[in-house]
This record gives structure tokens, C-alpha cells and sequence, in this order.
């Protein structure tokens, strides 16, 4: 079925509300820490208090004579058990053929810690209570270090090493794209813009803490990991094939209801290996939840780039070529996709909207004594589009050029569009974005509500972000050659009951994005049977065959896809149990609304009359076709999706104090195909409040000389609250994706991608008249103040 | 140390000791796991019941302190039929919910705002939802959840 079939059908493009929500209205959704297999005990983290130190001794001994403690463990025990360290999923390799630095990351520190927060030994008690007072008897000597958070302190000459495997804390230069050209673009450019500036980091911060439970049952040798997590395949891959030296058929991962991830859960952590060796260790079932100071220290943190970048320009605003170098901070140690992000998810997006014909990147990563640093919601293509569109409005304003027009005489026009970093573009319609953006914004009449700001006293400035994204990660064969460790496919069964009634098995994993929703609704509406009849099953590996999980905006385009190819194969054998049925040809059955049709009579059979012969076949055609009505599929996309949009902001700026106030966002997406708009507008709202959040509030601080972490709690860390955000406008354009059957793109994160820039592009805007250049994210009050008065000075 | 008090309309008495949360008490000693904890610094409102008719944050009380009160969590205010509280109702139908975590909480804040401020506009509704965080909605959903669930709730 092609997509712009598909899109026609019943159930798709209507906002269905959502299956899951009563349970969790009610209080009945399930979260890992909701559950109790029996037999718990529970486990807490001693963890470094030292950004950087020696561990000279560990005594144990007053920790495990505490009332109810069963054990305390440290690196030592790990090593006697041959417990590996955490793998890194990506491997990049350098411009001079080296791999990059690898230093291992035990899941117990091993003679040094890295990071505030790195885990040292774990203590296990009967009540929670008594293994956090026990973990306070734990006593570790420490020699501290000097510590290094920043990447700038990092690449300076004697800069403490993190790693005796890297001392110069170096994990890799990676490079794309072809630098003699760019530079030859640059000599023959009538305009060139420059740009310095800081992506900020980030803390993921999904409002349910990290949690695991391991499980094991001696009778069996069998293990069940309960998890908050994203992929629980992949973590199973992991922690058996990689960490702990398990057979996988002898673990089960199941990730329930996940309380968000934001990409925070997509990662093996050294509390999930944790706790699983230690419930066979003990034959107990081990539970840890993470306090929220704890996730602060111990989920993998985002962005954290520092960048240089020149575009160079004809005389006519035509860009010519675009130069970046990045320095990106990886933190102590690699996380799962931690290498991929500052470099393939990162440079390739550099091309933008635009016909830029030369693009070269560079890339140094680096180790810092800070938490690991990984996906964060758009991962790699929120700092590509921040970047980008950052220096397309200073090259507007520097050139004269209005916003719009900058933009309109760069777009790509022609599909598909090979970029000159490696991508290709199959669709997309960026003039259409922008137009309906600027009437959605009613760009038309900012001059009247400019003045109206001023007569207040306050300044009004406008911001546009053309940003585009790569999803529906990944065609297995590419991201092979880039150095990824797995495939990334995804796997569906559609299974059909006798009655006609569906179950489906997703590899996805949904921790909030309405999957049993939304996928249920492309199954009804492919099977032409109501949507109250389909349910669907993900995060659980002892229920669904196989899966790569929920991150980069994948779930629709792979994993639905995966789902359609497997009801193309229902499809098919109903087509020949019908067909015997209806004594006809295969040949001549039609499907369509639910019914088998014999084309050219009006013999028909419904769907779920076909469902019961298949598992009642007396009258079936036993010596062709097994019973049965149960199809698996395993989808691997031919090229990413790339959802493209326009974001527009207003923000008011008083001048007296630096506060901001988003006072209007219009974002129009192209999403492809929408299945549920409902559930496609509340991600792009959340994504939207994220990239606020990150243009105006977040910021993840570490003393640069301690290596403290000084923004450890919510009491810190500025997270947006209600009435920090106005009400969005928003629109969509659909040009549907040519590469997957549904014509699908991915929603999950181009609200997180192209808001940022649009917020500071505003200000900027604002601060013009003021002489206000520059400004680096968050722009707080005191930022933005401290901004004003530098320009007046 | 025993503690009686009335939750979802049920009296019960919970023995624990005096350090014991009022949501550890839901959590661990009621099994009502619909409370959620978000938070260590009584932050992000995830744990918000509603305690003598006002909406508090359970993490930040401690259970000696909520004997003989009556408390409302989550999972007492669908029908017992299954029909939904007008407020649980709202957020479905305005897609106030995504992960689900927060929801809780926020239901129950909800509701505290329609008794008190049944007329509050929107930006004194967002005013008013200060105190429960929210990572995936954006707010804007549940902004329109209120809105409507404090005016079915006049009805």
C-alpha cells in the first residue's frame, strides 16, 4: 500500500484519545518503582563526593554490620566476578585512521573516581531505610585530584588527564565534509560571518527518576530486569552479550510504564548491571530508584558544545560555504551513543534548509570530569540547528537582508536533495513552512506590536528558526559505516485473534508518546476493523520478538513501518484464506474496509470470519497453508525521514532588568503523515517548553575548579514551569515521506530542535537598537541585563 | 508508631515509624502507588494529594502529621463504576497527559484550583500550576484540562 493510500484511510489524521490515559488517570499505571516481585530487597549507591580522586581504601566493615544490611559491594567484587565494563554503541574514527580512546567504564569504580556522582559501591539492606544509613558507614579515603569540567580547560596543554588512556583527555578529531573547497569558497566570498558560541548542558530531567529491579529466579538460572528504559533489547544486548557474559535467552527485560525519557533512558547504566548481579549474588530481587539529587549525578546530561563557525556568502546573500569546528564534552566516561551525537547526528544536519554547496565540519570530543554526556530530545540536531540558524540571522543583519529573505534565497527547492554532508533529502517544502509561519505569526503587523511594547517601556523582537532533522534512525548498512555497533531495524507482530480481534508487538517503546494510540490506529485502520479492537504491546522482551526501542524520532516511521509489513503478510495469507472460502482465485480477492472481496462479483467475506477459519480450519486449505493467523516483520528504513519546519518568536525584553518573556511562538512542522494530530501537537508543544526551557532557564553548572556540580536539584536547575511558556500556534505542511510506507516523518523532537534559536534571535532582535550582538544560552535575566550593559558600555 | 486516618473514604491505621512520610505511608504501607515521587525537594508537586480539602505535597508532611485528616489520593476519585472525576475526564479529552508520571499530581492540583478558583483564567492557571512540574506536555494541554474540568465541575 503506498502512502498516499494510506493516509486516506479511516482512523488516520483523527484525534483519537488516547487508550492509555485511564490508567494512568487513575493511578494504576505500573512504574517501576510501583512494583513489587516479592523477595525485595533494596540497594543504594555510595558515590564519589570528588569530582576527581584516588580511591586509596574502601572499608566496609561498619556499613556491613549495620542492622539488615546483605551486602556491600565495590569495584573489587565486580572485578572478581569478571563483570565487564559499559560498552560504547558507537565507534568514530579519527581523521589520522585512529579509533577513538576507550577507556573503560567500570560499573563500580576502580581505583579512581571521574565524576561527582560516580558510582563506588553498592549496599544492600532489607528496607531502604536501612541501606541509606548504611551506605553513610561506608567509609571511602579518597586522594583527590585536580579536576577538569570544562572542554576549554580540557584541550589546554597540561590539563589534568581523566583517563591515563587519553592524557590529553583527547577521544577523538573527526572531520566531514571537503575542507580545500570550503576554503577555496571562502577566498572568492564577497561576505563572510563569524560566530563563537556555547550549546549549553543540559539535564534531561523525565519527571520519573531512573529505577531497576533486578530479578532472579535460582531454579531456572533465569533473571527479569525491570527497567525505566527506552530500548529494553538493546539493554538486554548489552548487559548480557557485553557486561555481564549472560546467555540472553536466560534474561528478560521489561521496561513498564516509563515515566519520559528524553533520550535519558535509552543507555546501559552500571545501576541496571548493578542490581541484576547482584540478585543472583544474593538470590534476592534487588530494587534501586534514583532520588532526584541522584539523577542530577547519574543520568547522562546533553549538549555541552563549544563551537566556532563562518559562513561565507556571495553578494547577493548566496551562501557559498560553511566552516565549523566544535568541541564537545563527553564527560568522564562514553555512554551508549554518546559519540555518535556530537558528530553523525550533529555535522550532517550543517546543510540546513539551504544550498549551501560546501560544508566542513570538525569535531573534537573530549573527557571532562562530568557526568557522560548522550542523546538529549534531538540529540546532535538541536546544536547543528542552533548554530545554523544563529549565523543565518546574524548574516541577515549583517548584510541588511530581512530574515525572511535570507532564508528564501538559500532554501532547497529540488527533492531529492544530496547535501554536501552526506545526507539526502527525499522531501520537503521549506518555502511553504515559512510562508504559512509568517502569516500564522502575523509577521504582517510586529511593527504595530513592537510599538505597543515600546510605549511600555519594554523592547519587542521577532525570531525565526528554519531548522530540519534526521529521523527514523537509521538504514542499518549506513549507520553500519559510521561506526554504529548495531543494526537499527525494527521488528512488529501483528497477531490476530480467532475473533478478529489484534495484538500487536512493537519494538518501540513508548514512555509517553501515545504508541498504543497511535499504532493501534494504523492497524485499524490498515485491517479496516475498529480501533477498540487492537491493543498494543511493547517493553517487554519475554512478550515482544524483538526490538531497537523509542529515540530519535523513529517509533512511527520504523517501528509503524515494521507493523505495516507485517500486515502486509496477514494480508496476504487472508487473501488465500478467503480466497478458498469464496471458492475463488487468489488472485481476484480484493481487501478493503474491513472485507475480502472476489473483484467483479459481489462475493464477500469479512476479516474476522477469515480470522476464525484460520484457527478453526475445517474448511481450509490445509495442504497449502499452515493455520494461524500470527505475522512478524522486521522493518530497516532505505534512508532517514527528515521532518523540516519554521519557528517564529516574539519576545518582550525589559530593558531594566533582563526578564524575557516569550510572548508569541507559531511553529509550522512537516511532519509527512500524521496519524493522531492530537498526540503530534502535544509533542511538539513539550518539545517546544523544552527548547524554551534551554533558550531561557536550563543550565547545568559545574565549578570549574571543584568539579562540583552546582546545579544539583530543582532548586538549582531553573526546569519551565506553567507560567513560563505562552500558548503555541501552531501548522503543518505535508509533503508525506517518500521511503516508508506510511509517508511518515517523526514528531517526537523538532520541538526541542528549532525553538532555541528562534527565542535568541528574538532577543537579539529586541536588543538591537541597543547594540546587543551576542547573547549565549540560557538568557536569563541577569544575562541578558549583564548583555545591555556591556553593549552600553 | 500507629497513625489512623481516612483515605479514598476508607478509615485505615497504618503502623510505621515517626520518620514515615505521608507518601511513603500511600506508597509502601497502602500500596496506593498512584502518588508518585519526582522529587527530593518538594519541587515537582508528582506526590500532590489532597489532605482536609487542600492539595499538598505528601513528600513534604510527615504521616504523624496527617493523623485523624482526611486524604484524597488518585485512586480515589473515579467512580466505582469506572466513571472518571470531571478533572480526570478533562485531561484525557485535552490530551493533559503524556508519560503520565506527573499526572497524578497535577489531577489533584487541578482540582484543588477548580474548588477555590473556579473562574481562573488561563494565566491564572499557569500561575496557579506552579508548583507541579511537567516534562512532556508543555503545559499548554493541561492549561485547557483545568479550564474544562473546573467548569464540568459546577455542573
Amino acid at each position: 500500500m503506498g502512502s498516499n493510500e494510506f493516509a486516506n484511510l479511516p482512523y488516520i489524521g483523527q484525534a483519537i484519545l488516547r487508550k492509555e490515559d485511564d490508567r494512568f488517570l487513575t493511578g494504576s499505571g505500573q512504574y517501576t518503582d510501583d512494583i513489587d516481585p516479592g523477595r525485595l530487597v533494596h540497594a543504594v549507591f555510595v558515590r564519589s563526593v570528588h569530582a576527581h580522586a584516588r580511591i586509596k581504601s574502601i572499608n566496609k566493615s561498619a556499613a556491613l554490620a549495620a542492622p539488615g544490611v546483605l551486602a556491600v559491594y565495590d569495584g573489587q567484587d565486580v572485578a572478581q566476578d569478571k563483570i565487564n565494563g559499559l560498552p560504547c554503541g558507537w565507534l568514530i574514527t579519527s581523521t589520522n585512521g585512529e579509533p577513538m580512546k576507550e577507556p573503560p567504564h567500570p560499573i563500580l569504580a576502580q581505583g579512581k573516581v571521574r565524576h561527582v556522582g560516580d558510582p563506588v559501591a553498592m549496599v544492600i539492606a532489607h528496607t531502604l531505610e536501612q541501606a541509606r544509613n548504611a551506605a553513610e558507614l561506608v567509609e571511602v579515603d579518597y586522594e583527590p585530584l585536580p579536576a577538569v569540567v570544562d572542554v576549554r580547560d580540557a584541550k589546554a596543554a597540561g590539563a589534568p588527564s581523566v583517563h591515563d588512556e587519553a592524557p590529553d583527555n583527547h577521544c577523538f578529531k573527526w572531520a566531514i565534509g571537503d575542507k580545500q573547497a570550503v576554503d577555496e569558497a571562502f577566498a572568492k566570498a564577497a561576505h563572510i560571518t563569524k560566530l563563537d558560541l556555547i550549546n549549553n548542558r543540559l539535564v534531561p530531567n523525565a519527571m520519573e527518576p531512573r529505577a531497576a529491579i533486578g530479578c532472579y529466579n535460582r531454579a531456572n538460572d533465569e533473571y527479569t530486569l525491570y527497567v525505566a528504559n527506552q530500548n529494553p533489547h538493546v539493554e538486554r544486548l548489552l548487559l548480557t552479550a557485553f557486561v555481564m557474559g549472560l546467555p540472553e535467552h536466560k534474561v528478560r527485560v521489561i521496561a513498564p510504564d516509563v515515566g519520559g525519557g528524553f533520550g535519558s533512558k535509552i543507555y546501559l547504566y552500571a545501576e541496571d548491571a548493578c542490581v541484576t548481579w547482584a540478585a543472583r549474588k544474593l538470590n534476592r530481587n534487588v530494587k534501586w530508584t534514583a532520588q532526584r539529587s541522584e539523577s542530577f549525578i547519574s543520568d547522562a546530561h546533553g549538549r555541552d558544545h563549544v563551537t566556532h563557525a563562518e559562513l561565507a556568502m556571495d553578494s547577493n546573500g548566496k551562501f557559498l560555504a560553511l566552516k565549523v569546528h566544535t568541541d564537545a564534552n563527553l564527560g568522564a566516561y562514553l555512554s551508549t551513543f554518546s559519540t555518535a551525537i556530537p558528530t553523525i547526528l550533529y555535522a550532517t544536519l550543517l546543510a540546513g534548509q539551504y544550498t549551501t554547496p560546501q560544508v566542513y565540519v570538525e569535531v573534537d570530543a573530549w573527557f571532562t570530569n562530568t557526568v557522560p554526556v548522550d542523546a538529549y530530545r534531538g540529540a546532535g540536531r538541536p546544536e547543528a540547528t542552533y548554530l545554523l540558524e544563529r549565523i543565518v540571522s546574524r548574516a541577515a543583519w549583517e548584510l541588511g537582508l530581512s530574515q525572511d529573505e535570507i532564508r528564501r534565497r538559500n532554501f532547497i527547492t529540488e527533492f531529492p536533495y544530496q547535501t554536501p554532508v552526506a545526507l539526502q533529502y527525499d522531501t520537503g517544502d521549506y518555502h511553504q513552512c515559512l510562508e504559512k509561519a509568517m502569516e500564522l505569526a502575523e509577521v504582517s503587523s510586529f511593527e504595530e506590536r513592537r510599538k505597543a511594547t515600546e510605549a511600555k517601556g519594554w523592547l519587542r523582537g521577532i525570531g525565526y528558526s528554519c531548522y530540519i532533522e534526521a529521523c527514523g534512525l537509521a538504514p542499518s548498512n549506513i549507520a553500519g559505516a559510521l561506526g554504529a555497533r548495531a543494526g537499527l531495524f525494527e521488528c512488529g507482530e501483528v497477531r490476530v485473534h480467532p475473533t478478529g480481534s489484534v495484538t500487536v508487538f512493537t519494538g518501540s517503546h513508548s514512555h509517553g508518546q501515545g504508541h498504543e494510540t497511535t499504532f493501534a490506529q494504523v492497524v485499524a485502520a490498515r485491517l479496516g476493523i475498529p480501533v477498540e479492537n487492537v491493543d498494543v504491546v511493547h517493553g517487554d522482551t519475554g512478550r515482544v520478538p524483538f526490538g531497537m526501542g523509542t529515540y530519535g524520532s523513529r517509533s512511527i516511521s520504523v517501528g509503524g513501518a515494521a507493523i505495516m509489513k507485517a500486515i502486509d503478510k496477514i494480508e496476504a495469507k487472508a487473501k488465500k484464506i478467503a480466497a478458498h472460502l469464496l471458492e475463488a482465485s487468489d488472485a481476484d480477492i480484493d481487501f478493503a474496509n474491513g472485507e475480502f472481496t472476489v473483484r467483479g462479483t459481489d462475493k464477500k467475506i469479512p476479516f474476522a470470519q477469515v480470522a476464525l477459519a484460520a484457527y478453526v480450519p475445517h474448511n481450509y486449505p490445509l495442504e497449502t497453508l499452515e493455520p494461524g493467523l500470527n505475522e512478524t516483520a522486521f522493518y530497516d528504513p532505505t534512508n532517514f525521514t527528515f521532518p523540516a519546519g519554521t519557528y517564529i518568536c516574539e519576545v518582550e525584553v525589559n530593558p531594566s532588568t533582563g526578564e524575557v518573556r516569550v510572548d508569541r511562538f507559531t511553529a509550522v512542522d512537516d511532519f509527512g503523515t500524521i496519524i493522531n494530530p492530537m498526540i503530534v501537537q502535544g509533542q511538539v508543544h513539550g518539545g517546544l517548553v523544552q527548547g524554551i526551557g534551554q533558550a531561557l532557564l536550563e543550565n547545568c553548572v559545574y565549578d570549574r575548579e571543584s568539579g562540583q556540580l552546582l546545579t544539583g536539584s530543582f532548586m538549582d536547575y531553573a526546569m519551565p514551569r506553567a507560567d513560563d511558556a505562552p500558548d503555541f500556534r501552531l501548522g503543518h505542511v505535508c509533503t508525506p515521506c517518500t521511503t516508508n510506507p506510511l509517508g511518515t516523518k517523526g514528531c517526537g523532537e523538532a520541538g526541542a530542535i528549532g525553538s532555541p534559536p528562534a527565542v535568541i534571535n528574538a532577543i537579539l532582535d529586541a536588543l538591537a537598537p541597543l547594540g546587543v550582538k551576542d547573547l549565549d544560552m540560557p538568557a536569563t535575566p541577569h544575562r541578558v541585563w549583564q548583555a545591555i550593559q556591556s553593549a552600553r558600555n | 508508631m500507629r497513625t489512623e486516618l481516612t483515605v479514598n473514604g476508607e478509615l485505615v491505621s497504618i503502623e510505621a515509624p515517626p520518620n514515615t512520610l505521608l507518601v511513603q505511608a500511600l506508597r509502601e504501607h497502602l500500596q496506593l502507588t498512584g502518588t508518585h515521587i519526582g522529587c527530593d525537594t518538594a519541587q515537582c508537586g508528582a506526590c500532590t494529594i489532597i489532605m482536609n480539602g487542600d492539595a499538598i505535597k505528601s513528600c513534604n508532611i510527615l504521616l504523624a502529621q496527617a493523623a485523624g485528616s482526611t486524604i484524597t489520593t488518585i485512586e480515589g476519585l473515579a467512580s466505582a463504576d469506572g466513571t472518571l472525576h470531571p478533572m480526570q475526564q478533562a485531561f484525557k479529552d485535552c490530551h493533559g497527559l503524556q508519560c503520565g508520571f506527573c499526572t497524578p499530581g497535577m489531577v489533584m492540583n487541578a482540582i484543588d484550583i477548580a474548588r477555590k478558583h473556579p473562574n481562573a483564567s488561563d494565566d491564572e492557571i499557569r500561575t496557579l500550576l506552579e508548583g507541579n512540574l511537567c516534562r512532556c506536555t508543555g503545559y499548554q494541554n493541561i492549561v485547557s484540562a483545568v479550564r474544562q474540568g473546573a467548569s464540568q465541575m459546577k455542573v
